[in-house]
Formats: structure tokens, C-alpha cells, sequence
């Protein structure tokens, strides 16, 4: 195979000097995945969209509180079951902290930004919307942000309605203020398009609609891993994620919403710590956060994801940024220069994704022929279903970023892309 | 790379390119779509049986390499055979693509170079969803009246709803 240099102009090669502030192979020691080898290849692995890969501390993080300080949490009498909720609640904190959250009452874990989501739909959304009113979304969204309100609106007799987009695939915000109305309840838009790496301008978005007093959920799970992020600068009445493309483990996620809203809100699932007081004749229900965590939370998860973040804070959200930013950068104009390459999403500002097609190769053909090179990336309409239709197509090559990436797997992705045009040739 | 080869093969690479029998059929009384919503294999297949054969197939559509060269190469094996030779030969065809293949593949004739598939057990779904697609069409029902008639007569669907065979 000819060498990977060859391919790559000159002037688009990797510098040997590390972006200041950033030394990207310490990270990536702490990564304990990125020495496995896949197919007898070294794993490029740029599925972090999809999921992110994990730091040891939070590996040890998770397995220690099963070794050593594993209880149930909140009631208990016993030391174990002590700790165990002081280190759950110290990662309610940290999660607080994280996303500059008033009170720690108001974040409440839940399996992830799906769950989140499906919550403010049946609690918020049941309550406030009704025949004839509408939920607005944008063009741009994961069916996770489509799907709970189509079957709020179907409940209810509501209508979806849908900000479009242009051929970069930014928001178009005149269509978004002629959208704004009287019967809109409330608007969910995605921070950052999982599909189109866009990175919207929520903060605009969520001063537009509050100046008509509509409240504003964000969906920020592909936002977090790459930028930081302050719910009370955003204003926002509800943000939700999910932990494990964080850096933390699978099965956690967390709904920030304002305390005033999340007080007004009915429960969402009903069961043990949630409630105050039980009689058959009448259940109180217990305060926020627990409102709304009905039975035994993922404690583990919780802990892991508070490992993450302090993982993620040890490093600087801001350092993280920055140095993603060069990488996709990077990327983009690697790629961009291969012959064939048609970029889906090219948003002035973007984080952490590359979509593309090569020439009339499907993804999925792409994905296998990388994928024997230990590259993995995702093919397919990667739960935006909507958003293709609207670019034409059925599916999507997407490479997408984490803080442990190199310019040196975007060249291997390079080399990948000219192995594909040769097999195809 | 060798697994690779084995499965883009010239001949498949060649029918993915340009593949036969791809066009609408004017004939046809039955008529059957399949989709893989995994990675947006979408495939109509036309079919013109008389009595119990396969007068006539042809399939339009889009899709991944090996499911279009599969559906090219299923056409050209299956005209002008039973609708039960049909079927034997799409049993064959999925041992040979889940790597259950007993040795005698005489009767999949060119059908064989997908043998590569089974080293790549997400395609699959990929390889046998035109002859899904197939044996639906033939499951199509036939009216009482004139079964020679340029119109369709059955439409059925075949959708992939489920990653792991």
C-alpha cells in the first residue's frame, strides 16, 4: 500500500508540534481501548457521536464503588449505603457545576437525553399542550427530539411544526420568528446537529422565544463533548444529555429544567423515592430532584459520569475546544480535497462531525472497506432520518472527533477514502 | 485486505455498477419492495409469473454494493426457473452467505462468489434482502380472473426489522 504520506498535500500534512495547551498523546494513554487492535489493525476509532470511549479513572471510578462501596442509596442506615449516597449526590454536584446549574435540585438523572426528553414531553408537555397548540422543532434533529413530541401531539392534538434549514444546514431564524405564535408551547432544538456537526445559535434561539414566554428545551448531547456549556447564560428552561458520550458510561444522562417548571410538572414514572408519604387513599410526592427518580438510580452511572466530568474539567473544556476545532479543521479540508467528496453539513460553525459522500458509493459499502482498516466510522441516517430526506439521500459516511483524535487518524481516514475510490475504480 | 477482496469482488463490483435485468416490467403480476432501513437498501422487484415460473423478473431501486449486485445476479439466476427452484436456490444462497455452506454449491452457479459475505456478518441483510424480497413477490396472491394481465396485481412489502440474524 503506498505510504499515507504520498496522498496528502504538503501543506495539509500534520505539524509535528502539538497545538499548545493540548498534549493529545498523554490523553490518549489514558485510554485504555485505544491500544486494542481491530482486524490486526490499530483502532482509528471516529464513531465518537455514536459513542464516546472511556478514561480509565472513570473505568476505576465505576468498578471501585462495585468493590468497595457498592449499597443501595438514600434510605439505608448502614455505612456502605452512606457512602454510597454522599458519592452519588457529590455527583449530582458535579454535574451542577458542570453545567453552572442554580441548585443541585435541579438536575435529575435519568437513563439519557432520550429518557430526558420522552420526560418533559409526557410531564411538561402533557400538561400544557392541547388540541390545536403547537411544539416546535427544527429540521435538524435526532428522532430522539422528533419521536417524544409527534407522540405528545398525537395525545394531545397538537401539532409538530418544523424550522427549515438551508443547504448548510443552518437554522433559517426568520422562518424560526414566522414559526413563533400564540399556540406554540414550546420549542426543542439541538445545540449541536449530530448528523451536521452545526452548532446552533441557541442562545438566540431561546431570547426569541421568550420574548414571546416560550419556554426552551436543548438538546445538548452531542453540545457537551464540545463545548462548554452554561444553562443559566443560555436561559434555557430545560437541557438534557446523555452521559456516555461524555466520556461516562452507557445507561445515564441528565434533564436540567428551571425549578419553577420542574415543580409545576407532574411526575413522570411513579415508584419508590419519588414519593413523600403512600396511602392508598392518597401519595404525596417527594421534592425535587427525587420527583422525578423514581426507584433505584444507576449509582454507578451517576458516579462514572461525575469521574467523566472532572475527567473533561482536569483538561479544560476550553483546551478540549480548541484543540477539536484544529482537528476538524483539519478534516475537513483533508477530505474536502479528495476527489468525489460531497461534505453533507458545512455550517460555519460546526463541532465534532464530518459527514460525506464519496461519488455514488454507498456509506454503508464506505464503512465496511474502512472498517477492514480498523477505522470505524458510522454509515447510515444516524437517526436523522429527516434531515436526510431534506439533503436528498439515504445515508451518510460520518466521521466524528473526540478529545483523544489525531491529525494522524485523519490521515488514516484519508488513506481509507482512496482505498475506497481504488476499489470502486 | 484478502477478506475484502473476497467480498468486492470484480464481478460483484461489476453488477453493482451495472446491473441486469434493472428496469420496470411491463408484464408483471407481481410485484414486491424490500427495504433495509439500516443503511437504505430500497428495491422493487417485478415479476411475470406464468403458472408456476418465472417468465420474467426485473428490480429498480438503490442500495449498497452487494445488495444491488445480488439482486442483478439473483435476476439473471432465477428467470425461467419454479417458483420452487426459486426457492431452493435462496435456501442455498443464505447458507452460503451465514457461512453454513455443506460444500455442494454446483446448483448457485456464479451465485457463489458472495461466499465472502459471511466473514461479514453485518451484510447479510445486505446479500439475501432481493431474495426475501423475491419470495414475497411469490407469496403475492393471485386474483381469480386472468392471471396474463399488464397491470400489478399484489404488492407486497419485506422489511429488514432486525440487525442480528
Amino acid at each position: 500500500m503506498t505510504a499515507v504520506a504520498n496522498r496528502i498535500p504538503r501543506e495539509l500534512r500534520s505539524p509535528r508540534v502539538r497545538g499548545a495547551g493540548f498534549d493529545v498523546e498523554k490523553v490518549r494513554h489514558d485510554f485504555p481501548i485505544l491500544r486494542e487492535k481491530v482486524r490486526g489493525r490499530t483502532l482509528v476509532y471516529l464513531d465518537n457521536a455514536a459513542t464516546s470511549q472511556k478514561p480509565q479513572v472513570v473505568i476505576d471510578a465505576i468498578s471501585r464503588h462495585y468493590e468497595r462501596g457498592n449499597a443501595n442509596i438514600h434510605r439505608g442506615v448502614h455505612f456502605l449505603s452512606e457512602h454510597a449516597t454522599e458519592e452519588h449526590e457529590a455527583a449530582r454536584g458535579t454535574v451542577q457545576s458542570f453545567l453552572n446549574a442554580e441548585e443541585a435540585s435541579e438536575i435529575i438523572f435519568v437513563r439519557g437525553a432520550t429518557e430526558a426528553i420522552n420526560l418533559v414531553a409526557q410531564t411538561y408537555g402533557r400538561t400544557q399542550v392541547g388540541p390545536g397548540d403547537e411544539v416546535l422543532i427544527t429540521a435538524m434533529e435526532h428522532h430522539s427530539n422528533i419521536v417524544p413530541w409527534q407522540i405528545l401531539c398525537e395525545q394531545k392534538g397538537g401539532r409538530l411544526r418544523v424550522i427549515p434549514i438551508n443547504e448548510s444546514g443552518e437554522l433559517l431564524l426568520e422562518e424560526f420568528q414566522k414559526l413563533l405564535n400564540t399556540r406554540t408551547k414550546i420549542v426543542a432544538v439541538t445545540q449541536v446537529s449530530n448528523a451536521l456537526g452545526t452548532i446552533n445559535p441557541v442562545q438566540r434561539i431561546i431570547e426569541m422565544a421568550h420574548r414571546e414566554n416560550i419556554p426552551v428545551l436543548v438538546d445538548g448531547a452531542q453540545a457537551v463533548p464540545h463545548l462548554k456549556v452554561d444553562v443559566q447564560a443560555l436561559d434555557c428552561d430545560f437541557y438534557v444529555f446523555s452521559g456516555h458520550k461524555l466520556y461516562g458510561p452507557t445507561g445515564i444522562g441528565v434533564l436540567y429544567g428551571k425549578s419553577a417548571l420542574l415543580d409545576a410538572m407532574p411526575p413522570y414514572q411513579g415508584g419508590g423515592d419519588m414519593i413523600s408519604s403512600v396511602t392508598f387513599e392518597k401519595t404525596i410526592y417527594n421534592k425535587l430532584p427525587y420527583k422525578f427518580e423514581a426507584g433505584t438510580p444507576h449509582v454507578a452511572g451517576a458516579i462514572g459520569l461525575g469521574a467523566a466530568i472532572d475527567y473533561v474539567n482536569g483538561l479544560g473544556m476550553d483546551n478540549v475546544a480548541a484543540y477539536e476545532h484544529e482537528v476538524l479543521t483539519y478534516a475537513t479540508e483533508a477530505v474536502a480535497a479528495i476527489p468525489g467528496i460531497r461534505l453533507i453539513g458545512t455550517a460555519r460553525e460546526k463541532a465534532g462531525v464530518l459527514s460525506f459522500l464519496l461519488g455514488s458509493i454507498h456509506p454503508h459499502d464506505i464503512g465496511t472497506i474502512l472498517d477492514q482498516e480498523g477505522i470505524a466510522i458510522r454509515a447510515g441516517h444516524h437517526c436523522a432520518q429527516p434531515i436526510m430526506q431534506r439533503f436528498g439521500i439515504a445515508a451518510t459516511v460520518r466521521a466524528s472527533f473526540g478529545l483523544y483524535n489525531t491529525k494522524e487518524e485523519v490521515d488514516a481516514l484519508v488513506n481509507g477514502i482512496q482505498n475506497v475510490r481504488e476499489v470502486f475504480a | 485486505m484478502s477478506d475484502l477482496r473476497e467480498l468486492y469482488q470484480d464481478v460483484i463490483l461489476e453488477h453493482s455498477k451495472a446491473p441486469r435485468n434493472y428496469r420496470q416490467l411491463a408484464t408483471a403480476n407481481h410485484k414486491a419492495e424490500g427495504y433495509n432501513p439500516l443503511c437504505g437498501d430500497h428495491f422493487t422487484l417485478y415479476l411475470d409469473l406464468e403458472g408456476d415460473s418465472i417468465h420474467d423478473i426485473s428490480f429498480q431501486g438503490s442500495g449498497c454494493a452487494i445488495s444491488k449486485a445480488s439482486a442483478s445476479m439473483m435476476t439473471q439466476s432465477v428467470k425461467g426457473k419454479t417458483r420452487e427452484e426459486a426457492g431452493k436456490l435462496f435456501e442455498q444462497f443464505h447458507k452460503l452467505v451465514t457461512g453454513q455452506a455443506s460444500g455442494n454449491q454446483a446448483d448457485l452457479g456464479k451465485l457463489a462468489v458472495f461466499s465472502g459475505v459471511s466473514q461479514f456478518p453485518v451484510r447479510v441483510k445486505c446479500a439475501t434482502l432481493a431474495w426475501h424480497t423475491l419470495q414475497a413477490a411469490m407469496e403475492g396472491k393471485q386474483e381469480p380472473e386472468s392471471r396474463v394481465t399488464p397491470s400489478t396485481r399484489q404488492e407486497k412489502r419485506y422489511e429488514v426489522s432486525s440487525i442480528w440474524p
